[in-house]
């Protein structure tokens, strides 16, 4: 086996960042173009264009791009109305942007060749930080100091803070944590079993022998996990938005 | 060569020289961050300014315009409702006034009848009451002429035998014979 097959086979060589354009360092920062920024920008791309043409046509009876668009819209408002209230609404933007963002990246990853860029902690550890610090932020302005009554729910005997407090501290300094890493090791582990599968499925294939007989399943295997890593794309964008609207809540609604 | 190497495709890649895991490979978050914010806020700016007040206008607006119709279909259909109401009144009141010209009609029919029968029966009855009259009377006289024809009849049948009888014997006679 040469050493070019052997990249090919590389389960982790999907996820290597590429300069296309290089770009600084400036400040110290290389702040280069690469071929993760250029999927962040197709993704973005195909959002904008995607919602933006159903909302320019605007007709009263939706065309089927537009009603998909407009699907698209009410599931993310009952999303943030169902898991945040009405109030909960003015971070409608955020989340609906949030989610297509995630939504879109999983899913130009299940493109063979392209890359995910939700396969890096970095983007998923700072969409999370993001969203934890609008939680706290907002939490501050709308409740003052009544937002730390999320760490002390009311209604239990004093001597049970001792315990709940420093849980409660725990689990939210969790959030960001398990927030960005669910969803970054769901894809990176995912795209690693496809590759792993399919890279199966070429070697025993060219090896010959009784090998061959394992190959199909080695393929089939891979086929039914593509499937699986389809439901995964949607089901972890859809986790990481209605997560973020449920922090949302408790912004909203410390006491609860 | 087998498909076992294949498993540890990680160490291959480092023995051939490639850096660390790559998604752990500090030299690309300073430029993975750049670009997220400008993309990412990109994003939110042209969806929550532009893209998302007009998807959710012309769905408000679809709303609006369904509630509109629901609420002139139901004032239609409340207009028609009083409008079937007014015309099953108006429906009744001629059917009543048809009833009751009907029922003048008749009762004035019948009050004519009995009267004209009346009338006919009272002059059918002085009519009966005139004929009785008149029978009576030519029957009196057929009675009365009785009594002569026999006195006439007995005084051609007595001159027939050759006896001759004067007009006031044979009334006589005739008058013993009716009265025995």
């Amino acid at each position: 086996m040469n050493l070019s097959f052997r990249q090919i086979a590389d389960p982790m060589h999907q996820f290597e960042v590429k300069k296309l354009i290089e770009i600084g360092p400036i400040g110290g920062l290389d702040l280069s173009f690469t071929n993760a920024s250029f999927y962040m920008l197709l993704g973005c791309v195909l959002i904008v264009a995607f919602f933006g043409m159903a909302a320019s046509r605007g007709k009263l009876v939706p065309s089927r791009m537009q009603s998909v668009a407009e699907i698209g819209y009410g599931f993310v408002a009952d999303m943030v109305r169902g898991a945040a209230g009405e109030e909960g609404l003015k971070f409608f933007p955020f989340v609906f942007t949030l989610f297509f963002f995630v939504f879109f990246a999983n899913m130009i990853g299940m493109i063979p060749y392209a890359f995910t860029t939700t396969s890096h902690l970095i983007i998923t550890g700072a969409l999370a930080l993001l969203v934890i610090g609008i939680v706290i932020a907002y939490g501050f302005y709308k409740n003052g100091l009544k937002f730390l009554k999320l760490f002390a729910p009311a209604g239990a005997p004093w001597p049970i803070y001792i315990l709940l407090i420093p849980i409660e501290v725990i689990s939210f300094i969790a959030r960001p944590v398990t927030l960005a890493l669910r969803l970054f090791a769901n894809m990176l582990a995912g795209h690693i079993m496809l590759k792993l599968f399919a890279g199966f499925a070429v070697t025993l294939a060219t090896l010959g022998g009784a090998y061959i007989v394992i190959a199909p399943l080695a393929f089939a295997m891979g086929v039914a996990l593509n499937a699986l890593e389809f439901l995964v794309a949607g089901l972890q964008a859809y986790v990481f938005a209605i997560l973020t609207c449920v922090y949302l809540n408790d912004a909203l609604h410390p006491a609860h | 060569m087998t498909f076992l190497s294949l498993a540890a495709p990680a160490a291959n890649g480092e023995a051939a020289g490639s850096a660390a895991f790559p998604p752990f490979d500090p030299w690309h978050f300073p430029s993975q961050l750049f670009w997220l914010v400008i993309l990412f806020g990109g994003l939110y700016i042209a969806l929550s300014r532009f893209v998302l007040p007009k998807l959710g206008g012309v769905i408000e607006k679809r709303g609006d315009t369904i509630a509109d119709a629901l609420d002139d279909a139901a004032r239609l259909d409340e207009q028609a409702k009083e409008a079937k109401k007014q015309q099953e009144q108006h429906l009744a009141e001629a059917r009543a006034k048809a009833r009751e010209t009907a029922d003048k009609a008749r009762a004035k029919v019948e009050a004519e009848i009995a009267e004209e029968t009346q009338k006919v029966d009272a002059d059918l009855s002085t009519r009966l009451d005139e004929a009785e009259a008149r029978i009576q009377k030519v029957r009196a006289e057929a009675l009365s002429n009785v009594d002569s024809i026999a006195a006439d009849t007995t005084q051609v049948m007595l001159a027939r035998f050759g006896v001759s009888v004067s007009d006031a014997e044979a009334k006589k006679a005739v008058e013993q014979a009716t009265k025995g």
